[in-house]
């Protein structure tokens, strides 16, 4: 007969190895690479069934580049981290914040014409809680940081 | 004023390494004119935080722009109230902030245990001081609120619009009362490991600061959450935002704690699990401050990129090392007196409770860092959201919400199948039939029936310890009922308090449960328009909309747009959404434009309207129907009152009688009603 210590370590081992089971399993099933658009295709073209794989990208609003199709919902626009270029559509209710050059995480899949199908839009206050100095890879690419100050 | 809140900043600097400075020697050397000395010290540093905090104030209130912080965080224009809570807005102030709760608190405490706990007192000052000195001088280096401009701007830039909410002006003050207030059980913690007291003494007094911060807390969380609902716009009130998770993280561990420490105190079990708990809450209170400054992670509460982030990490690495250091060597003094006896007893149950709120605490800190480890690890960035917490935290919450009904019935030590019987019976009947009942009535998603049945059987737990008692009260004394459930509650505050906070746990989960149910609707709509929706509930819905209109306002240009609303056929009245463009003194526009959500509350469910955009006329509304949202604000505030009634003090009669009984769950409710 185990003594009640050992039966508490043994079933307390069994609680947190299902929640640890299920951690790692989630984070494989809804886990998400966040990249820069460079990044992305740098994967893309070293293995093009990277399309199926939901990923979230972080750039930059190409300014002058947002279209509203007429009469539905859905915006296109291009994106850009100053060294890669695409573009994006997204169907949904667009943020307040998203205007022309704002930072935006969009998060969706890479279509096999090249146009990034964004299932969600975010758009970062460009104003601040208290505004702060690029820190993001993105922004560190010179052509993100020639785009800013142009 | 202004000049001199700035020089008491700098004094109070330099008072506070004297106090840290002259307690640690006063302690090391047991020469009682130093730790004197070093106590005044700390009062000391105290009045000098209040003025350099008074000085702030001043300058807010007065417009005086030549400063960097209040020109950066306010206007001329802007309600006085907000210009009030900028005190806390930016990154200085917030700093000084935190420096000036955290010295009211340390000299509270210092003077509380004034010729008492004499090992004790030099290191606690010492500890208390030494986190002070830690403050300040982040606020004075790296984050200084009187910076000035090189020139004095017309006017501010104003508050983000979205921190403009009644919420934002108590939300972090409570928040940070309660992040603050974990400081005091740190260095209690530390203090009896430098000292070797172990004692009683010291739990005690551990005991009621982790009260005050879990009060503070819980309060703090659920003003976070309505904020985030109200005036956010996403229709939710939680997103797992790495800012929400460094709050919950303390309130985990906090919560645990106040839960172990019963273990202790009545057995003499989990000596060093306790002290590691305390630091530990600690330890996340300082990371959640430092991650919301530090630019570390992605949030939408962050204060984005600053250069506090070293001074927090370096701190956070030495008290780490530090702690590790005094609990290795002290070891020996944190033996356990007494051994679990059984898998079905109040121990073991409180052991998983435990188990699970640090489970629960490390997959929100796992998740929450996620993002950095990965990129650390693997150079790629990795994400997870919203889906990763929910995956394992609802399982591991509703094995809580279990326990939350086991724990206070079960017997000490080891549970007899009899004490099972009579005690379970009742609570598990009126679970299932809960369960059944809600079945029947055809819900059918799986985790809101299993969550339901497991509030049903805690209801029931809490519902028959009240039956019992009050039955008790009112045979033996002859009491009305009301008045003996009052007299129930006032005289065993400990134990009636803690189920008072179960009940709110219930209503919580209640409500988290109704998430399952929620339903949203994108419409658009021209003036007359007319949309008919279905609730969750079956209720029919007719929107008319009343067409938009644009309006002007004190530091807002505002675009509304009303829709008339009927349930059923009944008229509920006008519901108005709004979009807000803030501006300047000058008329232009500054931030981005805000939402103001239309909300219509009932208890059972809220409609939420938010207007996403207008184009030619035509409003682009979202429409939610978020059941059982109400009740959120309610649990967490049954929470705090529970929580309240568990702190307030005994009288003294009580204390001397049987302060211990009082902490002793009588083996039968009518016992512990005749107490």
């Amino acid at each position: 007969m185990a003594s009640a210590r050992t039966k508490f370590l043994i079933s307390g081992a069994l609680v947190l190895g299902t929640a640890g089971y299920l951690m790692a399993t989630s984070i494989q099933d809804t886990g998400m690479y966040y990249l820069t658009p460079t990044e992305l295709s740098t994967k893309l073209d070293a293995d093009p069934t990277f399309r199926n794989t939901g990923v979230k990208i972080g750039a930059r609003v190409v300014p002058g580049s947002i279209q509203r199709v007429p009469g539905g919902r859905e915006y296109a626009f291009r994106v850009t981290d100053g060294a890669k270029v695409f573009p994006v559509v997204y169907r949904g209710i667009a943020p307040d914040t998203f205007t022309d050059g704002v930072d935006v995480v969009v998060e969706g899949r890479m279509g096999t014409d090249g146009t990034f199908r964004a299932t969600t839009l975010l758009a970062k206050c460009a104003s601040r809680y208290e505004s702060a100095p690029g820190e993001e890879k993105y922004k560190q690419t010179p052509g993100y940081k020639a785009g800013v100050r142009a | 004023m202004i000049l001199v809140g700035e020089l008491s900043l700098w004094v109070a600097l330099l008072m506070a390494i004297w106090s840290a400075v002259t307690s640690f020697a006063g302690g090391t050397m047991g020469r009682d004119d130093l730790v004197i000395s070093g106590r005044r010290g700390l009062y000391a540093t105290t009045a000098m935080i209040v003025l350099a905090s008074l000085g702030l104030w001043t300058a807010l209130l007065t417009h005086d722009f030549s400063l960097r912080y209040v020109a950066s965080n306010t206007s001329a224009n802007m309600p006085k109230i907000y210009v009030f809570a900028a005190f806390w807005g930016g990154q200085a102030g917030s700093m000084l902030f935190w420096a000036l709760i955290l010295a009211l608190y340390s000299a509270i405490a210092v003077w509380s245990i004034r010729g008492r706990a004499r090992e004790l007192a030099p290191w606690v000052c010492g500890t208390l001081a030494a986190i002070l000195v830690f403050f300040i001088a982040t606020t004075c280096f790296k984050a200084n609120p009187y910076d000035r401009l090189a020139f004095v701007p017309a006017d501010g830039r104003g508050m983000n619009p979205q921190l403009q909410n009644p919420g934002m002006a108590i939300h972090p003050p409570t928040l940070y009362l309660g992040y603050v207030a974990t400081s005091i059980p740190f260095a209690f913690a530390i203090a009896a490991l430098v000292s070797r007291k172990l004692d009683a003494e010291w739990l005690s007094i551990v005991r009621r600061w982790s009260l005050v911060s879990w009060f503070f807390l819980t309060i703090g969380i659920t003003l976070g959450m309505w904020w985030a609902y109200v005036e956010l716009g996403w229709s939710g009130y939680w997103a797992w935002d790495p800012v929400e998770n460094a709050s919950l993280l303390p309130w985990l561990t906090g919560t645990a704690f106040l839960h172990s420490i019963m273990i202790q105190e009545k057995r003499g079990m989990l000596r060093k699990w306790n002290v590691v708990l305390v630091v530990t809450t600690f330890l996340l209170a300082i990371f959640g401050t430092f991650l919301t400054r530090s630019g570390l992670v992605e949030s939408v509460h962050s204060f984005a990129q600053s250069p506090v982030g070293t001074w927090f990490a370096t701190f956070f690495i030495g008290a780490t090392g530090a702690t590790i250091y005094f609990v290795t060597t002290r070891l020996k003094d944190l033996e356990a007196t007494a051994e679990l006896e059984s898998m079905v007893s109040r121990e073991a149950a409180f052991l998983y409770n435990n188990l699970v709120l640090v489970g629960i605490a490390f997959s929100v800190l796992w998740g929450t860092l996620f993002p950095v480890l990965s990129e650390w690890v693997r150079g790629t960035k990795i994400t997870v959201g919203p889906p990763f917490f929910n995956t394992v935290n609802v399982p591991l919450g509703l094995l809580l919400l279990a326990l939350t009904g086991v724990g206070p019935l079960i017997a000490w030590r080891k549970a007899s199948t009899s004490n099972l019987q009579r005690q379970f019976r009742f609570p598990v009947l009126f679970g299932l039939s809960t369960g059944v009942l809600l079945f029947a009535l055809g819900m059918r998603n799986p985790h809101a029936l299993v969550a339901y049945t497991l509030a049903g059987f805690v209801a029931g737990t809490i519902g028959q310890e009240f039956y019992k008692g009050i039955g008790a009260r009112h045979s033996m004394h002859d009491e009305s009922i009301p008045l003996a459930a009052l007299r129930l509650v006032a005289r065993n505050r400990r134990r009636y308090g803690g189920y008072i906070v179960h009940a709110g746990i219930v209503i919580l989960f209640c409500a988290f449960a109704g998430l399952a149910f929620k339903r949203d609707h994108d419409v658009q709509m021209k003036a007359g328009d007319t949309k008919e929706l279905v609730d969750p509930l079956g209720h029919r819905w007719r929107f008319v909309s009343q067409g938009v209109s644009t309006s002007e306002t004190l530091n807002r240009f505002v675009t509304a747009v009303g829709l008339e609303v009927w349930r059923d056929g009944i008229r509920q009245g006008i519901v108005t959404s709004e979009k807000r463009q803030h501006f300047d003194s000058n008329k232009q526009p500054q931030f981005e434009p805000s939402t103001e959500v239309g909300i219509r509350t009932s208890a059972a469910l809220d409609l939420y309207i938010v207007l996403a955009g207008v184009r030619d006329e035509t409003a682009e509304l979202r429409i939610s129907f978020n059941p059982l949202v109400v009740w959120v604000w309610i649990g967490g505030m049954v929470m705090a009152i529970g929580g309240l009634i568990v702190m307030w003090p005994q009288t003294e009669r009580r204390r001397a009688g049987g302060y211990v009984a009082t902490l002793e769950p009588a083996p039968r409710a009518e016992l512990a009603a005749t107490r």
